[in-house]
């Protein structure tokens, strides 16, 4: 089992409420029997978009090309449940997300994939956001034991919920091992459920 | 105290509590397609674990699927898509679950595929990997969607690590107007409460309102549950429940029905069930809505003014006006006469058996304007007999709307169905996002399937009111 606990890297400043998971990865990368090949795909048409109008995705930006931490603004991840979106980001090298807040299923497949996803408030967020905008390559750290981030000198509180912080210090956010230990209790169970009689 | 169904259900379907301090819960009915599954089978192989209950899986084709019959023969023009579909034959038949493959004919869209085979049930839980889960919620179950890793965890454990959500109870009271439909009621909720209002909670949606639904209305606001943020959103059984099951491929039969419907009726909410929150909703003077932006809570009343941006502030600002940056409307406009070159009937939203009804009734006796080019996708091949039966597809045809097999089809355009440049859609479907009907810079309106066909009798954004009869 491996623990995840303090990722290390420079930040990669992404703002903007309610970035879905169709811009992350769109539907038509969706067609794969693998993840592999995903991360140079994260937010194709994003890049195209501001490329039309003479501006730089972060994710194009040479400057931010080797970032490790992402950070953006409220309600990141929704829509589609498509794990591909936390896989592309991974597969970019994203190791670590701190935004105001997430969908729900985008940060449960983060957690799958042993990427923790912080939260801040709003005014962290876009002081973290500038932070990065104008120290782009200098290491900041995040840590799911403590719960913070230091960036330049400075240490800020991070929320995690203690359910996937466990999973991330204990190595069960890889849930699979530890679900399997219960079969026989699945099986319990499973017998005392009346539609389980009901199914033709 | 009373305990709400979302209480209920979890409760009974908790194997244990686990170190990390999640919930380890058991799934009732899982759901598979071609687009989420084919790396989690992947995984089970890797690891040489087995499915642990095969029963529970029902898999089918539906994302990647063309919609004519001549784009169907196999192998498929795409060979990705090809694929794909392969993937999910071989992964089904090795690991011995269900496929209703398009030789069956009971292939469609999965959320449509359950129900109709009667697999989902009320008192279950149920996981797909597929943000549109919620649908079965309709039927009193819990019902969420679940990543690729997830996937695994279900098919080798039959169980997934979780946390349980909190419980709000959405009131929706009044009684809707003609021309006024479930899909009108979904984007004024989710309008009202944003379109992450429903982060953290599972919704119950209650009230005279949703009880006067048929089925497949009450299923078209819960597939709607995760566009306003929620996870989970379900109705309580009820009679409707129980009658639109009964004689289905996989209900109970008649020797187990009494008892099935006992346990069905255990699982609705208490009278003094408590909920972390409650919002009330009236709909006495609801319109037909119309979405305008990019997200679907930036949804308006059909002869509302699209918002100014100067009524905004900091980062919400900016959402909106990335929304008319990239929809290209008129700032505080409205929606009513937008041109529109794509029509679209179809969806686990709106491509039931009852939408198809309700858009042959305003259709009929009309022509799809010329400038427009509209698409009628049964949500199943069994939806597509039985609208054949009816005479559905002649009324389609005769208006010259292009009547099509089985599949997501422009919902996500990841099949031959895709907007071409800047073509805008209006659409029954259920999101709006930026280029996701297949054209990075296509244009999406949600909207119900009969304002979908009154647009595409004018040729731009209309009120359906004025076709209904009566």
């Amino acid at each position: 089992m491996t623990i995840i606990d303090v990722v290390k890297g420079s930040g990669v400043p992404l703002r903007g409420n309610d970035i879905d998971t169709d811009r992350i990865i769109p539907a038509r990368f969706l067609k794969c029997v693998t993840f592999d090949g995903l991360g140079k795909n994260a937010f194709a048409d994003d890049i195209k978009g501001l490329e039309a109008q003479g501006k730089e995705h972060p994710f194009k930006n040479p400057v931010y090309a080797n970032g490790s931490i992402l950070v953006s603004n409220r309600n990141f991840g929704c829509g589609s449940s498509r794990e591909h979106a936390p896989q592309a980001l991974k597969r970019w090298g994203i190791r670590a997300i701190i935004a105001e807040s997430y969908s729900e299923i985008f940060f449960g497949n983060c957690v799958a994939l042993g990427v923790p996803c912080y939260k801040v408030d709003h005014v962290t967020a876009d002081r973290i956001l500038d932070w990065i905008e104008q120290h782009p390559s200098e290491e900041i750290v995040t840590s799911a034991s403590s719960r913070t981030l230091k960036l330049g000198g400075e240490t800020i509180a991070l929320t995690l919920a203690d359910g996937p912080r466990g999973q991330f210090l204990d190595g069960s956010w890889h849930a699979r091992a530890t679900l399997m230990a219960n079969a026989s209790k699945v099986d319990a169970l499973a017998s005392k459920l009346p539609y389980m009689q009901f199914l033709k | 105290m009373g305990k709400n169904l979302y209480q209920k259900v979890f409760e009974s379907h908790t194997v244990a509590k686990l170190p990390s301090g999640q919930t380890q819960l058991f799934i009732g009915l899982h759901l598979c397609h071609e687009v989420t599954s084919p790396q989690a089978f992947a995984m089970i192989r890797e690891e040489g674990l087995k499915v642990k209950y095969p029963e529970r899986t029902f898999a089918t084709v539906d994302h990647i699927i063309p919609t004519t019959a001549d784009d169907r023969r196999r192998p498929l023009k795409d060979a990705i898509s090809e694929e794909m579909f392969a993937h999910i034959e071989k992964n089904t038949r090795d690991f011995g679950i269900r496929f209703f493959g398009p030789s069956t004919e009971e292939q469609g869209v999965i959320h449509i595929v359950g129900p109709e085979e009667g697999v989902t049930q009320p008192g279950m839980t149920v996981a797909c990997g597929d943000s549109h889960t919620a649908t079965h919620g309709a039927f009193g179950a819990i019902a969420f969607g679940i990543g690729t890793s997830q996937v695994a965890d279900v098919l080798a454990t039959q169980t997934l690590a979780m946390s349980p959500l909190k419980t709000r109870r959405l009131l929706f009271t009044g009684k809707l107007k003609p021309g006024v439909t479930a899909k009108d009621v979904a984007l004024a909720y989710i309008a009202k409460l944003g379109v992450n209002g429903g982060v953290g909670y599972a919704y119950e949606f209650a009230g005279p309102v949703i009880e006067a639904l048929d089925m497949e209305g009450r299923m078209t606001i819960c597939n709607m549950a995760i566009e306003g943020g929620a996870r989970v959103g379900y109705c309580n059984p009820d009679e409707k429940t129980f009658a639109f099951l009964k004689g289905k491929p996989y209900a109970p039969t008649a020797d187990k029905w009494d008892e099935a419907v006992r346990y069905w009726k255990s699982v609705a909410s208490d009278a003094d069930a408590k909920f972390d929150d409650e919002v009330e909703i009236n709909c006495d003077n609801l319109e037909p809505m119309v979405t305008w932006g990019i997200t679907p809570a930036q949804a308006i009343p059909l002869n509302g003014n699209m918002p100014k941006v100067s009524s905004f502030e900091g980062s919400e600002r900016k959402v909106i006006e990335e929304a008319y940056e990239y929809m290209g409307w008129q700032e505080g406009g409205k929606m009513i006469g937008t041109p529109v070159d794509i029509a679209f009937v179809g969806s686990c939203t709106n491509g039931r058996l009852a939408d198809l009804k309700a858009a042959a009734e305003v259709i009929k006796g009309h022509k799809v304007a010329p400038t427009v080019r509209m698409w009628v996708v049964p949500g199943s091949m069994k939806i597509k007999k039985e609208a054949e039966a009816l005479g559905l597809d002649k009324i389609f045809k005769d208006a010259g709307a292009e009547w099509r097999e089985a599949g997501c089809s422009l919902c996500l355009a990841m099949n031959p169905d895709k907007l071409q440049g800047r073509q805008v859609s209006a659409s029954s479907s259920n999101r709006n996002f930026k280029g996701r009907q297949g054209s990075p810079t296509g244009r999406t309106i949600l909207m119900s399937p009969i304002m979908v066909v009154a647009a595409a009798i004018e040729g731009k954004v209309a009120d359906v009111r004025k076709y209904i009869k009566g």
